[in-house]
């Protein structure tokens, strides 16, 4: 049997190296020439895939967590609160508890251990999901209100907003923490996009000691390909990494990427690449199908 | 002491090569590399490391698997779906509870609630961080360890030591390589900076995440510049971006050309300025002018 709602993420171990370019055109190929997909904007801090895909969006919520209320008339003022709390998010200052919301993780201990029950949960707005499609494929992205900082939970319900009946590709966050975990973490398979300079490199280094601490499989896009050097290359070949795509330093790649244009759109020749790196995944997904 | 922070909204804007350039022309600074999720600074400044300490993040819970009765509390509470039930590694009937470590946050409330006190709550162990030499003056560095927490504590440590540095050595100038994004490192990387540099870039991303962290920096009541990196890639777009600027009073101090010499540059570990005269070193002389006055203002 084929696994139909393969997930994928596109991710780098640091920002700017095409990580949107790949998912958007990626996700646009899927659906022109194989199955119905989605793109996912997880990159909630500065989601970009917007401005490529122009999106209509059809509805958008806003995303919440509970964080604590505190009924100080209830409080006896033990600081039973303050003490599980392991983010100094709740401070009992005799008869008086100051809450932070910004550095609440919700994790629920104050209120279980109030001997009082004067601590309730309290919905704060962190962000917004907006759902809609793109021309042919469906759309989801994430959005944190600035000044937030609460990143994975957002990325967590942008996730949860996709359906289950189509190929997912995900445009993950930067870097190796937090937010890109929760992004990639129960994803089939994972892109990683790189650059073939020393920054491109050291960074790719770090986002596959992520994917192979994950246990999840993976394979490399080197963007800009004949931009730099070819240590990038010959690190993936001593690793036996896989190079899915390499995608060259062309000018009006640039330029159509400058003006919020889609790369299938105006160099047609290059859609075959991203169509064929569709295949090789599938491919790979279906044979660890298989496997197990 | 005065603290220039640079930043990005979005990564690969250049925003390490202008560092590293910055600290060249500076000759003496203190450095503080605050993308720990993206540490690349050291590529060019090469340091040599002169003490290493632990980071020490928060805790992890950890469940003593002879202790546990299998009751499942642990997994009923945890709000970050981070406790699993597992057999008995000895392979008798019945089942013990475990803690994913990538799931976990650390937050607990397991440990307090367990009947049976089966579980473990230790520190760990989330990254390095170095202080080193280098041909520009001290750095404060790090590494953050894979799939870890807690980077906007390590960014608050790292920019601590770089003053406390700074102080010592008598330094009028300390400058930090932040985080991009606007979430929780890159908020720990601009509170209280004298100056934040923004490095943008001529595209459509570009202006929408300047805009963005411009907000951000804003709610911060921070005194914000901008630099356009290779502007001459998209004209209209840097035009665009200068007006926001203008109109958002944002003196814009650098409009860098697109230079092929910045990734030979970088495959060599030099700075911009240290390859040799082109069309790049030369803007950001001059955008290292602007800034030397303002902050000396
Ligand atoms: S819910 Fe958890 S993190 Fe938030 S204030 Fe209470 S104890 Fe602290
Ligand atoms: S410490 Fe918190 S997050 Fe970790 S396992 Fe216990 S309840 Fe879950």
């Amino acid at each position: 049997m084929t696994k139909k709602n393969i997930k994928i993420a596109v991710a780098s171990g640091k920002g700017g190296t095409g990580k949107t370019t790949i998912s958007t055109n990626l996700a646009r190929a899927i659906a022109k020439n194989r199955r119905a997909a989605q793109y996912l904007d997880c990159d909630v801090e500065e989601p970009n895939g917007h401005i490529f895909l122009k999106p209509e969006i059809q509805k958008s919520k806003a995303v919440t967590i509970d964080v604590p209320e505190v009924d100080n008339e209830k409080c006896n003022g033990c600081g039973r609160c303050s003490d599980i709390c392991q983010y100094n998010a709740i401070v009992s200052l005799k008869k008086v508890v100051v809450t932070f919301d910004q550095l609440c993780h919700s994790c629920g201990g104050c209120k279980l251990v109030c001997p009082t029950s004067a601590i309730t949960d309290k919905a704060k707005e962190i962000g917004f999901v907006d759902i809609g499609v793109a021309k042919e494929i469906g759309f989801i992205q994430g959005r944190l209100n600035i000044g937030d900082i609460h990143t994975p939970p957002l990325i967590k319900e942008v996730k949860k907003a996709a359906s289950s009946d189509s190929v997912i590709v995900i445009d993950a966050p930067p870097g190796t923490s937090c937010p890109v975990i929760e992004a990639i973490k129960d994803c089939d398979f994972v892109v990683l996009v790189t650059e073939p300079t020393p920054f491109g490199l050291n960074d790719l280094r770090l986002a596959v000691g992520m994917v192979r601490e994950l246990k999840l499989p993976f394979a490399v896009v080197i963007n800009r390909s004949d931009a730099g050097d070819d240590e990038v290359l010959k690190y993936c070949s001593k690793e036996k990494i896989d190079v899915a795509l390499e995608i060259r330093d062309d000018i009006e790649i640039a330029k159509a990427y400058s003006k919020g244009e889609m790369i299938v759109d105006v160099a047609a020749d290059y859609e075959r690449g991203f169509i064929d790196l569709f295949d090789y995944i599938d491919k790979n997904i279906q044979l660890q199908e298989k496997l197990i | 002491m005065k603290e220039l922070v640079v930043i990005s909204g979005k990564g690969g804007t250049g925003k390490t090569s202008i560092v590293a350039s910055l600290a060249t022309l500076a000759e003496k600074a203190v450095l503080a590399d605050c993308d720990v999720d993206a540490a690349d600074l050291h590529l060019v400044l090469e340091p040599t490391i002169k003490r290493r300490e632990d980071f020490i993040g928060g805790k992890q819970a950890f469940i003593v698997e002879d202790n546990c009765i299998g009751c499942g509390r642990c997994a009923r509470i945890c709000k970050f779906e981070a406790i699993e039930e597992k057999a008995l590694s000895n392979g008798s009937k019945g089942s013990v509870y475990r803690v994913d470590t990538i799931s976990c946050e650390g937050c607990g409330v397991c440990v307090e609630f367990c009947p049976r006190e089966a579980i473990e709550f230790n520190e760990v162990v989330n990254g390095q961080w170095f202080i080193s030499d280098t041909r520009y003056g001290t750095m404060v560095h790090a590494t953050l360890g894979i799939a870890q927490e807690n980077s906007g504590k390590l960014v608050s440590l790292i920019r601590r030591e770089a003053k406390e540095i700074a102080k010592k050595e008598n330094q009028s100038l300390i400058i930090v390589d932040g985080s991009p994004g606007i979430g929780c490192p890159v908020i720990a990387s601009i509170t209280g900076a004298d100056i934040v540099l923004v490095v943008t870039e001529p595209t459509l991303s570009g202006l929408h995440d300047l805009e963005r962290v411009v907000e951000l920096a804003r709610g911060f009541d921070l005194s914000i510049v901008v630099a356009i990196n290779k502007y001459d890639l998209n004209p209209d777009m840097s035009d665009k971006i200068e007006a926001y600027a203008l109109q958002n009073d944002i003196e814009v101090v650098g409009k860098i050309h697109y230079d092929k010499s910045v990734t030979k540059a970088q495959i060599n570990r030099e700075s911009l300025i240290e390859h040799g005269d082109s069309l790049g070193s030369t803007d950001i002389k001059e955008m290292w002018k602007r800034l030397s006055k303002r902050l000396s203002e």
